[in-house]
């Protein structure tokens, strides 16, 4: 956790100068008339985030903070395969959306989500993978008027068929 | 008793039966949006207006404010059981409510929310029919430094209270900001912080989109990582007994945030620009300052989640003063509300009252009603959002991630953000194992782009003297209230120094 905490805070420190300096493509000092340019304000708080990051390192250096005083890894290989399958599950799910669309990505991630990691029963995971999909189908298509991304060619069918229920 | 007996013409008129019909429905369905990650009272506003032609503009606007007082009460719903503020408006309402549902009392968090909401709507209505036009003469005193000011406030509410890490939490702030500056200066009209010349990053990031990341998928990730997947929200059973324990408890240990939200979320809600985000987070400052307990705060105290709530309904009846006296909105939901009077053939402002006396008193007593309505309807279906958090955590899970996904794609309708979504997300667990404050990062979002503005204006009045927010009888003593507040922990460090330097 103590190695942790400063990369961190050092990644961030790198990622507010970068912010800085894309701040400077527009004036950052008050142009008379006209009142500040308009870097002037990501300029300063980007700056604010470089010295928060170094009270942060400062607080590290004297061990202040929980993390800093740990020796400990940030997670166990529990944590890390918990991170893989949940979170890596929800970026396929996000890559999914522009192949099967976005119900097909939803029952998809469902089925995975409920049978693999959930080990919930065949019975249990379909109902909520076909029944849930339908049902915000109805409510962003038809009640809310929002159309949700319908993936590649080979989905219209389905989408022919429900939209012919709605209209 | 000249405004009373308008008043009780106003509820007469509310009491109509169609008028009393389109209130249900218009509570329920703004319920049911409002607790829905993604979609706040502004959607439901927007989509049903052009239903409100089938009526007359009376019952429309009724109808309207309904679904706006509905969606304020549903935004602390999602905010409890799925801990993902559904509206800005709710964030403060996640730091206590979600503590309260992971400790199995999720109903205690809604009852309070209900109560707390009920009691800021009744102020604020009060308020509302005494004072209308001398309340709105007094908002328009407030000018770009005071607004300024007031926003300085908020943050400074943050980081006094940040406890020790305060670093982080100017950090956390300075990020937001940061954020809510991608895309177009909105003075110069200059493509600006194009990150990476990504072209996605010109529509900007919404707020929507940092929220779902951050509570949607990080905190998400963060609970299961910790509990090892295995949550326990112990026994959130829902008899008619419980609930009434509940509300007897949340009247005792949450009166004093309902009373304190209730006051300072009116009078931030008038305010043009400022809104009840603003008013919800200043209210949860206030009320942890002034508590005998604030260690609870964040742990889970029904205090903690009545003063947000009673503040951002009170806010949003006093959003309708400016704009029906002033023809000014005070947020996206009363500009939508704006326009419909327009396309109805009213024109908001001082003469609204004279000209339109029988409208406006309907509208003001469709406000009390809607209030009980709201209550009446929330308590009713707070079983069903409690029943929720009794699936086990393998299927409320996905379902959580399902929801973030889909109701911040239709906030936003790009795959940018939602890819923005998951960026942030990831981002958030790990920022989250080393204790840095996202709450104020998602507040910092939605006020950067009412203080940035605010603060050119400011200088470019004073030609850059920054004495300007000093100077001005309001926001001189609202600037340096938020300095105090800035420099309490540097105070709170000296202190404790001080013992130790004569031990």
């Amino acid at each position: 956790m103590r190695q942790g905490e400063i990369s961190l805070a050092g990644l961030l420190a790198l990622f507010s100068i970068y912010l800085m300096w894309k701040a400077t493509e527009l004036p950052i000092g008050y142009i008379s008339g006209r009142g500040p340019g308009g870097g002037f304000w990501p300029f300063w708080l980007a700056l604010g985030m470089l010295l928060s990051c170094m009270a942060i390192a400062w607080n590290w250096w004297r061990r202040k903070t929980p993390a800093s005083q740990s020796d400990e890894p940030l997670m166990d290989s529990f944590g890390w395969l918990t991170l893989l399958n949940v979170g890596g599950g929800v970026v396929a799910f996000v890559a999914l959306i522009s192949v099967v669309s976005m119900y097909g990505a939803i029952a998809l991630f469902l089925l995975y989500y409920l049978r693999f990691l959930g080990r919930h029963s065949w019975v249990l995971t379909l109902t909520i993978s076909i029944l849930l999909p339908i049902g915000l189908f109805f409510f962003f298509e038809a009640v809310m008027l929002i159309s949700m991304p319908q993936g590649m060619a080979f989905t219209q069918p389905f989408f022919d068929v429900m939209y012919d229920i709605i209209y | 008793m000249e405004v009373l007996g308008f008043l009780i013409d106003g509820i007469f008129l509310a009491l109509e039966p169609i008028n009393l019909m389109l209130i249900v429905i218009g509570v329920t369905v703004g319920l049911f949006i409002g607790a829905m990650p993604g979609l706040g009272s502004v959607n439901g506003v927007a989509i049903l207006l052009p239903i409100t032609f089938l009526v007359p503009p009376g019952s429309a606007i009724i109808f309207l404010a309904a679904i706006y007082y509905g969606a304020m009460y549903g935004g602390a719903i999602s905010s409890v059981t799925m801990g993902i503020p559904g509206a800005s408006t709710a964030v403060a309402t996640t730091f206590d409510g979600r503590p309260l549902a992971l400790q199995g009392r999720a109903s205690l968090a809604l009852v309070t929310a209900a109560l707390a909401s009920f009691v800021g709507g009744t102020v604020a209505n009060i308020f509302f029919t005494a004072f209308a036009p001398v309340l709105a003469s007094a908002a328009l005193s407030f000018g770009p430094p005071e607004i300024f000011a007031l926003m300085l406030l908020a943050f400074a509410t943050f980081v006094g209270l940040s406890g020790d890490d305060v670093p982080k939490t100017i950090f956390s702030i300075c990020l937001g900001l940061v954020l809510a500056t991608v895309g177009f200066d909105t003075i110069s009209g200059a493509p600006r912080l194009v990150l990476f010349e990504i072209d996605g990053f010109l529509r900007g990031i919404g707020f929507i989109v940092l929220a779902i990341g951050v509570y949607g998928i990080g905190e998400m990730l963060w609970t299961i990582e910790q509990t090892r997947g295995e949550i326990t929200t112990s026994n959130p059973k829902m008899t008619l007994k419980g609930m009434a324990a509940d509300a007897k408890e949340a009247t005792k240990r949450g009166w004093k945030g309902t009373w304190i939200g209730s006051f300072i979320g009116f009078f931030v809600g008038i305010l043009p620009a400022a809104g009840a985000t603003p008013g919800s987070l200043m209210s949860y400052g206030v009320a942890k300052m002034v508590s005998r307990n604030p260690e609870e705060y964040g742990r889970g105290s029904p205090d903690g989640v009545a003063a947000p709530e009673a503040a951002n309904n009170s806010a949003s009846t006093g959003s309708m003063l400016p704009m029906l006296t002033l023809g000014i909105p005070g947020s996206p939901t009363t500009a939508i509300l704006l326009g419909g009077m327009v396309i109805w053939g009213l024109v908001p402002g001082p003469r609204l009252f004279v000209d339109e006396s029988e409208f406006v008193w309907g509208l003001i007593g469709s406000f009390y009603i809607s209030n009980v309505a709201a209550l009446i309807i929330n308590l009713a279906f707070i079983p069903l959002f409690v029943w929720m958090l009794r699936m086990p955590f393998t299927i409320l899970a996905p379902l959580i991630f399902v929801l973030s996904i889909i109701g911040g794609y239709a906030a936003s309708r790009s795959m940018h953000d939602l890819w923005l979504i998951v960026i942030f997300g990831l981002a958030a667990f790990f920022l989250r194992k080393f204790d840095y404050p996202l709450a104020p990062a998602v507040l910092a979002i939605v006020l950067g782009p009412i203080a940035e503005p605010t603060l050119r204006q400011s200088l470019l009045l004073s030609s850059g003297d920054p004495s300007i927010f000093f100077t001005r009888p309001i926001a001189g003593p609202i600037t340096v209230i938020a300095i105090i507040l800035i420099l309490l922990p540097a105070l709170k460090y000296v202190r404790r120094k001080k013992p130790v330097a004569k031990s």
